[in-house]
């Protein structure tokens, strides 16, 4: 039977011994324990980058209504396109996220965490419900957690239905409630008012296993890891036009051709950082850093060799949203058909330079108008695709069209 | 619906109910729980959770309507799910989605008239390095290539035999019992 091993570099995970974490938040005052993380520079691993100590100060001292309770939701509808970490964490290294979970709880005073799991990923709940399992017979979850008298804390598993916006985190907690998945207005933020109006955190898979090494580790190991602004290492999800696809653990800051380098794409033409609604980084730019001060991303590295057609890239991605858009807000909803329908026009070369103007600026619309972040995102990769490549994007002929070959 | 089909789903539905309990928030997974076990979440179903939960049913419908893997058409016993997008489709997704409705003689988004088969596209399923990556419900196929995909086909067919000999056939989410090379269990 194959197994599914994307690692392609030794983990930093695979030194932390289970529990270590733990004990040591045990033993920190909850303002403490806050002060450990923010020490460390923990930036979200989702891709907003929102810093992790921050979200938790403001969940800390968030007020719960009578009778309620405070929420720490893991979110694992890793849905991006391009990135596989968050599996990979969940397969092998799930006891440091329920971690990582339980520190979150101890930290703003949570009782009950749900870990939302995409749809597509339910072979992996009988594991993790196994794993539940055994964390509440060793005491690390349900009720006086390590002994400590009034932490009780338990986490349940709740599924996705192939939604790819569920993972924007509003919309999640809608799924959660039993809605449909459409993202909410902000503020209010979840953090104050989240799962059943109560505040709520919402991070990340690989954003809490981190949690865990870094009060496993001390905060300064991973602070001194990566730049000023993009403190530790992260994963990156590799995939495309490489030798070695997989899952890498680089520390931030590094640039794109050092980890073209380590994966064999050399050669790429073309970079998609940040996934579908990341940016098309070409060759030329190569130099740039993986960082939340230059190219950002959630860790999806999608490598594109010499012969790919950009334009052929540019309507898978554009195809996706307009499948995934929630429908809620306007600039959303018909912006990208109409982008997606310009992508056609200029595949069969039917596109004035006019029109892909006034596309390029309903793109930028998008970004402003648009209610969540998959339209304020959705126009990225469209956007970058026909500004690095206008030749391949213009004056096509019909014959070029097709796939991305 | 026959009326002793509707009372079997009626009684479902309270079970599902009594196990999650009767808040909004207990929605999602009565439904996702009832699409698992009767391929689809019928109108009549849609009424009765409705009515179980104090919903108003275009409530229901709504979110339905919503999720990729709710639906109120029935699906087939197997549902095949071919990534569509771009690191898979690097990975040449095209030839494996053509060979795929040609063993199975239908087209995307169908279903065989047996009731077998569905075949759908969907999002990166996170298995990019991969790729191209299928589902067969919750099984994963990695590296498909046209060859391979009439040994997949088969696997289920014959896990589909084996449950069509039994009386009361099992629930709608049966797996392949042999894992074609690749295949990944649980
Ligand atoms: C359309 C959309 C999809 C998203 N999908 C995910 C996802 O699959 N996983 C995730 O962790 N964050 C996702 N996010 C970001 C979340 O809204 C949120 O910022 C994140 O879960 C916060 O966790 P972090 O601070 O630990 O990164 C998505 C955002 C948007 C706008
Ligand atoms: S931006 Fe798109 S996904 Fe987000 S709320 Fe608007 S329509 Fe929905
Ligand atoms: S692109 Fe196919 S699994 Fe991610």
């Amino acid at each position: 039977m194959t197994v599914i091993d994307s690692r392609r570099t030794p983990l930093t995970f695979d030194s932390i011994v289970p529990g270590t974490g733990l004990a040591v938040a045990l033993k920190l005052s909850r303002a403490d324990l806050i002060a450990t993380v923010a020490a460390s520079n923990l930036r979200g691993r989702g891709g907003a980058g929102f810093p992790t100590a921050t979200k938790w100060n403001l969940a800390a001292a968030a007020k719960v209504a009578e009778g309620e309770c405070k929420f720490v939701v893991c979110n694992a509808d890793e849905g991006e396109p391009g990135t596989f970490k968050d599996r990979v964490l969940l397969t092998e290294y799930a006891p440091l996220v329920f971690e990582g979970m339980t520190i979150a709880a101890r930290a703003v005073g949570a009782k009950r965490g749900i870990l939302y799991l995409r749809g597509e990923y339910v072979y992996l709940r009988p594991a993790l419900d196994a794993e539940l399992a055994r964390r509440r017979k060793d005491g690390v979850l349900g009720a006086a957690i390590g002994g400590v008298a009034g932490f009780d804390f338990d986490v349940e598993i709740r599924m996705g239905a192939g939604a790819y916006v569920c993972g924007e985190e509003t919309a999640l907690i809608e799924s959660l409630e039993g809605q449909r998945g459409e993202p909410r207005n902000r503020p209010p933020f979840p953090v104050d008012t989240g799962f059943r109006n109560q505040p709520t955190v919402v991070n990340n898979v690989e954003t809490l296993a981190a949690v865990t090494a870094i009060l496993a580790k001390g905060p300064e190991f991973f602070r001194k890891l990566g730049s000023e602004r993009s403190a530790g290492f992260k994963l990156f999800s590799v995939s495309g036009d490489c030798d070695a696809p997989g899952v890498y653990e680089f520390p931030l800051g590094l640039t794109l051709r050092e980890l073209l380098e380590q994966a064999g794409g050399t050669d790429a033409k073309a970079v998609q950082v940040g996934g579908a609604s990341g940016v098309c980084v070409p060759a030329a730019q190569f130099g740039r850093r993986i960082a939340f001060e230059d190219v950002a991303t959630g860790g999806s590295i999608i490598v594109f060799g010499p012969h790919r057609d950009m334009l052929a890239v540019a309507k898978n991605f554009m195809e996706f949203f307009c499948e995934e858009s929630c429908g809620q807000c306007t600039p959303c909803r018909e912006g990208n058909a109409k982008l997606l329908e310009g992508i056609r026009m200029l595949e069969r070369g039917e596109c004035s330079t006019a029109y892909l103007r006034e596309l390029r600026l309903l793109g930028e619309t998008m970004q402003l108008a648009s209610k969540c972040g998959l339209g304020q995102s959705s126009p990225n990769a469209f956007l970058s695709i026909v500004e690095h490549f206008p030749d391949e994007v213009l004056g096509r002929s019909l014959a070029a069209a097709g796939g991305t070959r | 619906m026959l009326v002793g089909s509707q009372q079997k789903l009626q009684d479902d539905i309270r079970a599902l109910v009594q196990r999650h309990g009767r808040t909004r928030d207990a929605l999602l997974p009565i439904l996702q729980d009832l699409q698992a076990k009767h391929a689809c979440v019928p109108d009549f179903a849609m009424q009765v959770v409705a009515d179980e939960l104090g919903l108003h049913p275009a409530e229901v419908y709504g979110v339905v309507s919503f999720y990729a893997f709710l639906g109120h058409e029935p699906r087939g016993r197997f549902v095949v799910r071919l990534c569509r997008t771009v690191s898979c489709e690097l990975a040449r997704t095209a030839p494996v989605a053509r060979q795929l409705e040609n063993e199975l003689g239908i087209a995307f988004g169908e279903t065989t008239r047996d009731g077998r088969f569905s075949l759908e596209w969907a999002a990166c399923l996170g298995l990019c390095d991969q790729g191209p990556a299928l589902l067969v419900n919750d099984r994963v196929y990695t590296k498909v290539t046209p060859e391979r995909v009439h040994a997949i086909v088969e696997d289920c067919r014959r896990v589909f035999g084996a449950h069509a000999a039994q009386t009361e056939p099992a629930a709608h989410a049966a797996q392949p019992a042999l894992a074609a090379e690749g295949g990944v269990t649980p």
